[in-house]
């Protein structure tokens, strides 16, 4: 039972980082392969202040999160002024991780390579989906306010949205702050879950499972990517007895959505109560109703 | 009203726009003509706030130029681009809507979505309708209607009969003059000469980067050299 409510808990630290990296890629529909950077950032910035200051936590996890914002500026700044497109920004940001990596692997503070080991274990599962939840309803009414709607627009039409006197450049660093600092708040957390954390765990496999649970969950939806976390991640654990087949179950689950669903598990809608009722009418009617929500 | 002197434009290392001069007056249609390549999309852009020039002077009502497209736009500078650019997944409405992004006057803007639809009636039928779904002509009067949204000082039109039939083209330029007698001042870059160079006011040759020729839009019209590089009018060698 532990081990299940083990599971449950990471599902919500990673769903947080997704949900704040659906923001980014989903809705402003720029790639980034360095939100593991973030993560990082986020995790060892707060497990120094708990490990060496003996902070309190929450204070611990919001100077993650802001460490990560301010960092995030440090990024984009330059990649989003010169208009990086697609390809070109994913690359920037690709490095931008990997040096992340190697600069905590070679601070003193960070102890290297060896990691931090004995960090208090503050993220219980009742604190993991708490977080989740207010990452979830932040981001719901950031997406459905005036920022999320530029966002959207910027996604599918930045030259368009540009004449219609929308700062493109605004509205791509406010995403990509706000989405780091969610992968902050995300690293702070399973720092004080793990109770250990070291470089490697950051590496661009993890950037690569998060912006891939995006794209697999919907671009422009926010529960899309969470039920795409979720799978990644239960559906790896329930194979452990099979060990080597779980990556194996990863890239299937990767190709079958491709294949069934090439705009994603959710497209660009939400999992609502609504949407529910609506397939379970759609279900007992036998096919008559409109599939609109789904 | 839009004054440009000598402004010279680079792609990396391409020399797009060379040492080009132009001028234009308030509430007049000006016409750019020239061929593939020549540059017109590049002033367009250029215009907009997209593209930076490298050196020369621009100023807009008198005032240093507005340095980036979300102010250009902001100050009334309005490009309504090439290939249209509408938003495929939103309608008609909403693509509208979204012209007047930057207003707040709910009242103005209604008042406005009106005068559109009186312009083209087509697009009050279709005003629920995805926009991707539209014919070409009617792709290209949401387009123009959504720059029209913004209420803009001068609207920049870049190619608005690309891929029209002959039967759109001449009712989007008929509402090209309609719009310009309303106030609006336009700018319009065109490779269908005649039509462009007929509404026009004044009017500038385009080739390769360089403004070659300029005047009246009757002057271009019977000038033999404009006649003969885009009119398809052979005049006899003696």
């Amino acid at each position: 039972m532990d081990y299940i409510l083990g599971v449950i808990a990471v599902i919500c630290i990673e769903t947080i980082a997704t949900v704040g990296l659906a923001v980014f890629t989903g809705f402003t529909g720029l790639f980034s392969l360095g939100h593991a950077a973030f993560m990082a950032i986020g995790a060892y910035t707060a497990a120094i202040l708990t490990y060496f200051y003996n902070a309190p936590f929450i204070l611990a996890l919001i100077a993650g999160m802001i460490m990560s914002g301010l960092i995030s500026i440090i990024l984009g700044f330059p990649t989003l002024r010169a208009k990086l497109r697609g390809d070109y920004f994913a690359i920037a940001t690709l490095g931008f991780g990997e040096a992340i990596r190697v600069i905590l692997e070679n601070m003193s503070i960070t102890q290297g390579a060896r990691g931090l080991p004995g960090i208090k274990h503050y993220t219980t599962l009742p604190v993991a989906i708490f977080f989740a939840v207010l990452v979830l309803w932040l981001t719901k009414n950031f997406i459905w306010s005036k920022y999320g709607r530029n966002a959207i627009a910027v996604r599918e039409d930045a030259v368009a949205a540009e004449m219609a006197g929308i700062d493109l450049f605004k509205v791509r660093m406010l995403s990509l702050i706000y989405s780091a600092m969610c992968a902050g708040l995300a690293g702070g957390l399973f720092a004080h879950y793990l109770n250990f954390i070291q470089p490697v765990m950051f590496t661009s496999i993890l950037s690569t499972r998060l912006t891939s649970a995006v794209v697999a969950g919907g671009m422009g939806s926010i529960t899309g990517p969470v039920i795409a976390v979720a799978l990644f991640i239960a559906v790896p654990e329930l194979l452990r007895v099979a060990n080597m087949w779980r990556l194996v179950a990863y890239g299937l689950i990767l190709v079958l959505i491709m294949i069934y669903r090439p705009s994603g598990i959710m497209g660009y809608h939400e999992l609502s109560f609504e949407a529910i009722k609506n397939l379970l009418r759609w279900i007992s009617r036998g096919k008559t109703a409109g599939r609109k929500e789904m | 009203m839009l004054k440009v002197q000598n402004i010279n434009v680079y792609y990396g290392r391409i020399h797009a726009l060379k040492d080009l001069s132009i001028d234009i007056d308030q509430g007049k249609i000006v016409t750019i003509v020239g061929a593939n390549g020549a540059g017109k999309s590049t002033l367009m852009w250029t215009l907009a706030g997209v593209l930076k020039a490298k050196s020369g002077t621009m100023t807009f009502m008198g005032k240093p130029y507005p340095p980036n497209a979300h102010e250009a736009a902001a100050k009334g500078i309005v490009l309504v681009p090439e290939r249209r650019r509408l938003y495929a997944n939103l309608t008609v409405k909403e693509n509208l809507m979204m012209g007047a992004f930057l207003r707040k006057d709910h009242e103005g803007i209604k008042k406005d979505l009106y005068y559109v639809y009186s312009l083209f009636p087509i697009l009050k039928e279709r005003t629920n309708q995805y926009a991707g779904t539209l014919s070409g002509g009617e792709q290209q009067m949401t387009a123009i209607a959504r720059g029209l949204m913004s209420r803009p000082k001068i609207l920049l039109l870049d190619e608005p009969s690309l891929g029209l039939s002959p039967i759109y083209t001449a009712e989007v330029f008929k509402t090209i003059q309609e719009i310009n007698a309303q106030g609006t001042t336009i700018l319009l870059a065109e490779q269908n000469a005649k039509k462009a160079l007929e509404i026009a006011h004044s009017a500038y040759v385009l080739e390769t980067g360089r403004m070659v020729l300029s005047g009246t839009g009757k002057e271009l019209l019977s000038d033999p050299r404009v006649q003969e590089a885009y009119l398809g009018v052979r005049h006899k060698t003696i």
